[in-house]
């Protein structure tokens, strides 16, 4: 789907400073070269089965199954991962491709400090150096993660220009590279920022699809209906979505966070409301104002909470071979609720926003058909905000 | 010719850059006024963005006091057409890519000509991106300004090659701000930008004293300065142009 210079259709490219340039070429050619390498590949999958915890299962949800009474609906449990998110999967490919390129330090963003506690936990484990930039608001929203990581060893840079979310956390770790390159690797979180982090992101996620395609064949010796997954800058979605692109009798669905309302200001769903730009190294779509500005955008969950998109969803939404919808905090916690009631599974606030969806769209779907729902996340880390969202006060 | 290269004939050129509307576009224009009438050879006017992310704290600061106090791309652009009925400098505008494309980069760039803008520095658009903007800022006569940078390296004789207005050499890793020391070996980047291009080559980032502007001017054509007069404006506001004008001549004074 990469077009040679890193274009998604009109989107993507490499929007950086002249300072980054050879070192997103050092990585292309790098990634280039290892992406095929027998050793490199033996390697990750090691990690990944061995470390990581992979293949992660395919749950069938019975209970939620026959409570919605329609589509079948199973669950793809990446929050089973070591450290409890699909973001190892990226982490453990891009940190291994860092190694082997001799970098010693890595150096990441984060929003709900997930990805953060995925960067460092590789960290740990490849005896690398480790600085996770993160927004001030988000240091507070997600105080357990900021403590993990320093647990990992990891040293927790609080951002507190801007708004003091995601955006701004990704904004800071870039100036960070151009300060210091020949040692460091920006472990990007998500399939955004210039090429080619949009297609090693994806590449290294899109283990997710291709296990749910072997996974449903083996149970229902057919593929799903529907793929169902939540989308900020979108590296689960593209992950769960990636094997299934070719065949077009897979609906793909991506759910964008809607804050309070795609109609109110307090809202972070990108291709809902956002236009056609130019932003941290991408050309994509942003929430944005008539000038250019950077719009502040809002979600209950700070891993949903950026005011883009990435360029290769972008892509897909213009040709319409993936749709996106918009989910509110209030539908997101309602889900988040119902599944750990229903399943006795907590998922992320993230991924209840993909939750959400398919309790809308399963009841309208016949009994034969099959939803695959990416439960991107487990949700211990998000308790006392659901909590506090609910008028309980509690302490962590 | 290109109006930018007579920024280089009075000598060596010193290149003042100020964000657009901080704290307001009157003091802005003081400033710009200040400068130049104390040897300012070429103003690099800053359109601010929410994000930008190739400045260090001082100029992100001085970003957010200009959008705070409501300046636009529009209102910058009457502002700027003011201006020109008695400012006469080669002026180019220092933005990032989303604040030309979002505005429909053919009537952003358009406008430049149309108010007397002579080039455009982006710092989000390297070398490979940058036909898209590139082909309209040649229809309408605006240089696109290009960047080389301490790790261009190989990449200097490609981008040295295709450049116009003037060259901007990013003297140090990082972001824009003061720096006490200047490490990298800016004699040998220029030896091959003038290898490649007759284009004048100016330095940026980081300088901020005489003895920096000195330094710079011995090896190249001109130096670049922003923070440290943001940090003027900071520091004293609306009384900010007195003090600019003292420094400009303090900088201008001290190159060869």
């Amino acid at each position: 789907m990469t077009n040679p210079n890193g274009r998604f259709g009109v989107h993507g490219g490499q929007y950086i400073p002249e300072t980054l340039m050879n070192a997103v070429i050092e990585l292309e050619e790098a990634y280039n070269h290892y992406k095929n390498d027998s050793e490199f590949n033996r390697e990750l999958t090691e990690l990944f089965n061995e470390y990581a915890g992979r293949p992660s299962r395919l749950y069938f949800a019975e209970k939620m199954t026959k409570d919605l009474g329609g589509a079948k609906i199973y669950l793809k449990r990446e929050d089973l991962n070591h450290t409890g998110a699909h973001k190892i999967n990226n982490v453990l490919g891009q940190a291994l491709l860092a190694k082997k390129m001799g970098k010693t330090r890595l150096i990441a963003e984060t929003g709900a400090g997930q990805h953060g506690v995925a960067t460092a936990t590789a960290a740990a484990l490849m005896g690398m150096e480790c600085v996770v930039f993160m927004g001030e608001e988000d240091t507070i929203r997600q105080a357990l993660n900021v403590y993990r990581m320093r647990l990992l060893g990891a040293e927790v840079v609080p951002v507190k220009a801007g708004t003091a979310t995601l955006k701004d956390a990704v904004s800071e770790a870039m100036r960070e590279w151009t300060s210091r390159i020949s040692d460091t690797h920006y472990c990007l979180g998500s399939v955004m920022g210039p090429h080619p982090f949009p297609t090693i992101v994806r590449d290294f996620q899109a283990v997710i699809s291709k296990e749910i395609r072997e996974q449903i064949q083996e149970k229902e010796g057919r593929l799903p209906d529907v793929v169902i997954a939540c989308v900020g800058g979108g590296s689960n979605a593209i992950g769960s979505f990636y094997n299934f692109i070719e065949d077009e009798c897979v609906r793909l669905i991506g759910c964008e966070a809607a804050g309070r309302g795609v109609d109110t200001f307090e809202t972070a769903a990108t291709i809902a409301t956002g236009r056609i730009g130019i932003f941290h190294g991408m050309k994509s779509y942003f929430c944005q104002d008539e000038y250019g500005q950077i719009a502040p955008v809002y979600s209950i969950s700070a891993g949903l909470d950026y005011p883009g998109v990435g360029p290769e969803h972008a892509h897909l939404h213009d040709i319409g071979r993936a749709e996106y919808v918009p989910v509110t905090d209030d539908e997101a916690v309602n889900a988040f609720e119902y599944l750990a009631k229903t399943e006795g599974i907590i998922p992320a606030i993230e991924s209840a926003h993909a939750v959400a969806h398919a309790m809308k769209i399963a009841p309208t779907m016949d009994k034969d058909k099959i939803i695959a729902v990416t439960i991107s996340g487990r949700g211990d880390k998000d308790c006392a905000a659901i909590a506090r969202y609910r008028g309980e006060d509690i302490h962590e | 010719m290109s109006n930018i290269r007579k920024a280089f004939e009075n000598g060596k050129a010193f290149i003042a850059f100020i964000t657009c509307g901080d704290p307001d576009l009157e003091t802005t224009a003081a400033a710009i006024r200040a400068a130049v009438e104390n040897g300012a050879d070429l103003i690099e006017l800053g359109i601010p963005f929410s994000d930008p992310t190739a400045e260090g704290p001082v100029i992100q600061e001085a970003n957010i006091r200009a959008l705070n106090g409501g300046v636009t791309t529009d209102k910058i652009f009457a502002f700027v057409k003011e201006l020109r009925r008695d400012v006469k400098v080669p002026m180019v505008f220092m933005t990032y890519a989303n604040v030309v494309f979002s505005y429909g980069a053919e009537k952003f760039i358009s406008t430049c000509r149309d108010i007397e803008i002579d080039g455009l520095i982006l710092p989000d658009l390297p070398f490979e991106e940058k036909e898209e903007f590139l082909s309209l800022c040649h229809k309408y006569g605006v240089d696109l300004v290009s960047l080389i940078a301490p790790t261009s390296e190989n990449r200097i004789a490609m981008i040295a090659k295709e450049a116009e207005g003037f060259l901007y050499i990013v003297s140090s890793l990082g972001v824009t701000g003061t720096r006490s020391e200047i490490k990298t070996d800016l004699t040998s980047i220029v030896k091959s930008v003038r290898e490649n291009t007759d284009v004048p080559c100016a330095i940026g980032f980081g300088i901020s004293t005489p003895e920096q502007a000195g330094r710079m001017s011995e090896i190249s054509d001109g130096a670049i300065v922003g923070s440290a007069i943001i940090k003027l404006l900071e520091k004293y506001g609306k009384d900010a142009p007195e003090h600019i004008g003292k420094y400009v001549k303090s900088m201008k004074d001290a190159m060869i």
